[in-house]
């Protein structure tokens, strides 16, 4: 059973067990528009919490992806690299960008769960 | 211009065997030894092959897709679109300065050498500054000079903890990025609501860390930051320099000096000021200047002046090192020196305060249909953020492309980045009470659509050669030569 | 004042002033303290006619020498066709600005898709962007691209044949971003492939700046040297001279992974250090790394084919700090002047002028040679229009009296060597000049 945070700057993780699943929320794929580039790190590197991994290219626009949670990079979505508009498609699905093994669960308490982040995206839209 | 035969790429005029060129005969016997194999390219470079009267079609056809100056008016703010006076293109292809190998010895160009001493000396008057490079190629390559000069500096008193650089938000985007390049890593300063440096929140930010501050001024609002003395004081109290970003520099002519504000170094983009043009994106020419006691960090090569009176190319190995192998895009500067002599000291004092007149006549004559989020006097420029009525849809874009119907460029958009909605209006001094008027009307008139047809603000352009090109396809599946469009 | 660039009138001030509710042009800057006015006089002369800025100019250009050139380092003399100065003066591309607006911007972004075109032709690359200043910051930005692409490593290996010239420049950039420098070495003036394997071999290297023809004019060869950097995770970069390619192994036969260099060699006015254009040149696989702007081809909404500004996500307007690069204008106009000089040559008129600096060079070389007080320095290595003399005489006074007979024999690269080219602009005359000039040293 997974669950699924968020953090302020609008990447989620999907979380089971140790390894979570990151990409950008469907709030953040709206506001950036159509994604035409994922830059995103290899298998095997390593990424922080707090500092940025990547990044998702809009048209005229272009967001730092910020990580979550620490760890290293499983897997790397290269299904983006043909196909980036599946970030506006699904992002909580097909779209996602990396898995990543955790280091430190409790990074995980800094973030905020769908009923909090939900909130905080209605603030942050007036 | 029909189309269907002068809208091709010259590649699609190819046929094998056209020729466009003529070269002179070879009269030396040809040498018998070749080139190995391994050294030779394995197959011709597809390249056009056609004839000369198709050639000048084609490219004369092509610039009538264009809009320039010369064109009609381009009101797009922080570039500087004044007129690019004729003088100026055959000065700096004078057949006596074309010629010239970079490399000569100095005695056999001591005509280029005093042009370039000449034009150095007449931008630190104007500069208020004691010495210039003109060797950067570029505003942009002028700043990460700069910035460079700066760090030598503070490396020459082996003060190396500085390692940043404090940039207002409301900055040009090439200021933190030649900042990145030089190393250096960016602390933003917010500004107020007016557009000017938040002084109270620049003060905690001015630690034994920070290399410079940069400013623009006036700032991209258009707006002169009146406390730049203090500003000045705080940075050099800290032990800091602050450089002034020249992109703005027009309106100051005949007003106020960056040397006598304070600033230590500065950049000028003489393709902005000293109107030489932009061709396109370029090239331009971002002379560096500094105060006195700076002028050792300036890069090398550097033109001296010998006490007989001659010039000298001296390269010697400044604590910077050099930023071009030559000394820049000298025919630029040639052009900006035409025009600095052209203008003389009484035009030069007129240019900056007509620029700004304009500016501010188109402001006032549009501020009850234009939200005007800074009320005050400006310099060469405003920001208006968009439509006062945002009740019909049509955005800072739309209005952008409407205007483009009417023979007008678009003024610059959504920057500053300090509002939504930014449309950025600088005239300058060149364009004529009529085309102001002229532009006002269209505007009024695009006011009027936007209330009462918006859709045909936000559907435009309605009369330009292309239409709404698809930026999105173009950024999913880059085509980027011909053979890309070809293949498949 | 009325002055021929502004056209207002005393009457227009007065009406403008008065819409703008302010009494005079001095209150305009009512804001700027009054500690700051600049209220005097410039020390710059008064405005002169057109006659007289000519007259002055003139008296410049009398204190300038015309020489035949045989100087090269970089940067030759080539012929330039006269369609290219009628094109390059038309105001519609003189005059533009950056294509911001592609609706009227299509012969700025046309001209420079046909450019970037013409560039991978003769590099033998995937992609070019739109252009750079010159050779000097081209490379700067290709080590640039090669430490952001390996993130962590920071080292670049350049080779020890790569132009001086060059080398300052990156070295400059080199300090400031925190790029450390090695040099390759190198046995008779070609750059050695055993040391750059040993060098490669620590694993720490992110770039590799190799040059042919190199500073000497040698064509180096290149063989080897993309599998040894590639499998040490380092990106290879190629230094050339683009008119050359039109006969040698381009960067993209090598194996590279980004080409770089001047495009002055392309018919461009030496005009005593510019403007002249700086290209880059890299594979697919590095697109969104590469600097400055990129055209791409789309269509409009009546399905016209349409040129627009693309990738700008990388640029310093949105980017800001993170940028691939701080360019923002490139070398507009001359990236047309590129395309149309590449245009109106064609791959055999470029091939002509190659091999026309080829013949001009080498029977040059012999008949210098055969004075037996000069001798080729790297007699053994193949070169296309430039070579090394080494020189039994003083430099100098050979360089002023060939200057004396209105000719620049080339450049001084140490104190017993001289760099020669040959161009098709050199008639054997003129060489043969040179050769007794030689002999009377």
């Amino acid at each position: 059973m997974s669950k699924i945070y968020y953090s302020k700057t609008h990447e989620y993780a999907k979380v089971d067990g140790n390894v979570a699943v990151i990409g950008i929320s469907d709030y953040a794929q709206h506001a950036l528009g159509n994604v035409v580039f994922v830059d995103m790190p290899e298998q095997g590197e390593d990424v922080t919490a707090g500092e940025d991994f990547g990044a998702v290219e809009s048209v005229k626009a272009a967001s730092d992806l910020i990580a979550p949670v620490s760890g290293a990079v499983l897997e790397s979505n290269e299904v983006l690299l043909d196909n980036p508009r599946l970030v506006n498609q699904s992002p909580l699905a097909d779209g996602w960008i990396i898995k990543v093994e955790m280091t430190d669960p409790a990074e995980l308490d800094n973030l905020m769960d769908e009923a909090a982040y939900a909130e905080f995206c209605k603030q942050e839209s007036h | 211009m029909n189309r269907k035969l002068y809208s091709k790429l010259i590649f699609e005029l190819s046929r094998p065997g056209r020729r466009a060129y003529s070269l002179p005969r070879t009269d030396v016997p040809e040498t018998a030894a070749a080139l190995p194999d391994v050294l030779l390219r394995g197959s011709e470079p597809a390249l056009p092959e056609v004839d000369e009267p198709s050639l000048v079609r084609h490219y004369v056809n092509m610039s009538t897709n264009n809009f320039g100056v010369d064109n009609g008016f381009y009101p797009l703010g922080s570039c500087t679109m004044k007129y690019n006076p004729k003088i100026n293109e055959e000065m700096a292809a004078h057949p006596a300065m074309a010629g010239l190998h970079p490399y000569q010895p100095a005695e056999t160009a001591q005509g280029a050498l005093e042009a370039y001493f000449t034009l150095q000396q007449l931008l630190a008057e104007i500069g208020g500054m004691s010495e210039f490079t003109l060797n950067p190629f570029a505003g942009a390559h002028g700043e990460l000079t700069g910035l460079m000069v700066i760090r030598a500096y503070h490396e020459s008193r082996g003060d190396t903890k500085r390692t940043k650089v404090i940039v207002p938000d409301s900055a040009h985007g090439t200021n933190p990025a030649s900042a990145a390049v030089a190393g250096l890593k960016v602390v933003e300063v917010k500004s107020h609501p007016d557009g000017t440096i938040d002084i109270d929140a620049l003060r905690p930010l001015l630690t034994d860390e920070v290399a410079a501050v940069m400013m623009t001024n006036p700032n991209t609002t258009g707006i002169f930051e009146h406390g730049i003395p203090e500003i000045a004081r705080m940075v050099h109290e800290a032990g800091a320099l602050l450089y002034y970003d020249g992109a703005n520099l027009n309106p100051l002519l005949g007003v106020a000096r960056p040397g006598d504000m304070g600033f230590d170094v500065m950049h000028i983009n003489l393709h902005k000021t000293f109107s030489t043009p932009h061709g396109g994106g370029g090239p331009g020419s971002g002379p560096v200047g500094v105060r006195k006691g700076l002028e050792q960090f300036l890069p090398s090569p550097r033109v001296v002046r010998r006490p007989d009176g001659t010039f000298a190319l001296d390269a010697p190995n400044t604590a910077l090192g050099s930023v071009s192998a030559t000394l820049g895009n000298f025919s630029v500067q040639l052009r900006a020196l035409s025009y600095i002599l052209s203008l003389g000291n009484e035009g030069l004092k007129l240019a900056g305060p007509l620029a700004t007149l304009n500016a501010n006549y188109i402001k006032e004559s549009l501020r009850n249909l234009y939200k005007l989020p800074i009320d005050r006097v400006c310099k060469h420029e405003f920001v208006f953020d968009g439509l006062a009525d945002k009740s019909t849809g049509v955005t800072t874009l739309h209005v952008a492309k409407r205007l483009l119907d009417h023979g007008f460029h678009a003024p610059t958009i959504y920057f500053p980045l300090l509002f939504h909605e930014s449309l950025m209006i600088e005239p300058t001094e060149t364009e004529s009470l009529e085309t102001l008027d002229e532009f006002i009307a269209v505007m009024r008139e695009i006011a009027r659509e936007a209330a009462e047809e918006p859709e045909k603000v936000i559907n435009a352009p309605h009369h330009t050669p292309v239409r709404h090109p698809d930026d999105t396809q173009a950024a999913l599946e880059p085509k980027v030569k011909y053979s890309d469009l070809t293949a498949k | 004042m009325q002055h021929r660039y502004f056209p207002h009138t005393e009457a227009d001030i007065k009406a403008m002033l008065q819409r703008c509710g302010v009494g005079s042009l001095d209150d305009l800057y009512a804001d700027v303290p009054e500690e700051l006015r600049f209220h005097g006089d410039y020390q710059v002369p008064s405005q002169m006619s057109e006659k007289e800025v000519r007259d002055f100019f003139d008296g410049l250009g009398r204190r300038n020498k015309q020489l035949v050139c045989f100087a090269g380092a970089g940067y030759y003399d080539h012929y330039a066709p006269s369609v290219i100065n009628t094109i390059l003066s038309r105001s519609e591309f003189l005059t533009a600005y950056t294509p911001y607006q592609p609706e009227i911007s299509q012969g700025t972004l046309q001209y420079i898709f046909e450019y970037q075109t013409m560039m991978c032709e003769m590099t033998g690359m995937d992609v070019s962007n739109a252009s750079m200043y010159d050779g000097t910051t081209a490379t700067a930005e290709a080590m640039l691209m090669c430490v952001a692409a390996a993130r962590k490593r920071n080292r670049v290996l350049v080779s020890s044949t790569l132009n001086p010239a060059v080398r300052r420049v990156i070295e400059t950039y080199a300090h400031y971003h925190g790029v450390v420098i090695d040099e390759i070495p190198n046995h008779g003036g070609v750059a050695s492939r055993d040391a750059l394997a040993d060098m490669l071999a620590k694993g720490d290297v992110a770039g590799v700046i190799a040059s042919t023809p190199n500073f000497y004019g040698i064509l180096e060869d290149l063989s080897g040297w993309a599998d040894l950097c590639h499998q040490a995770k380092a990106l290879f970069v190629i230094h050339t001279v683009p008119a050359d390619l039109a006969v040698i192994k381009t960067p993209g036969e090598w194996g590279a992974d980004i080409a770089v260099g001047d495009g002055q060699s392309l018919g461009m006015p030496l005009s005593y250090g510019g403007p002249y254009l700086g290209f880059i040149c890299c594979t697919k696989a590095l697109m969104r790394k590469l600097p400055g702007r990129i055209v791409g081809a789309t269509t409009d909404d009546a399905g016209q084919r349409t040129f627009v500004l693309t990738l700008q996500a990388r640029e310093q307007h949105i980017r800001r700090d993170k940028a691939t690069s701080n360019i923002c204008s490139n070398q507009g106009l001359m990236a047309l002047y590129a395309a149309v000089y590449m245009a109106t040559l064609g791959p055999k008129g470029l091939r002509e002028v190659a091999e026309k600096g080829y013949h001009g060079a080498h029977y040059l070389a012999d008949r210098l040679q055969a004075t037996g007080k000069m001798r080729l320095a790297f007699p053994e290595d193949p070169f296309l229009n430039e070579f090394v003399m080494h020189c039994d005489f003083d430099i100098d006074e050979f360089i002023a009296r060939c200057v004396a007979a209105g000719i620049l024999p080339g450049v001084k690269i140490a104190p017993d060597r001289m760099l020669i080219a040959v161009t098709e602009m050199q008639s054997r005359s003129q060489m043969d000049e040179l050769v007794k000039i030689v002999e009377s040293m």
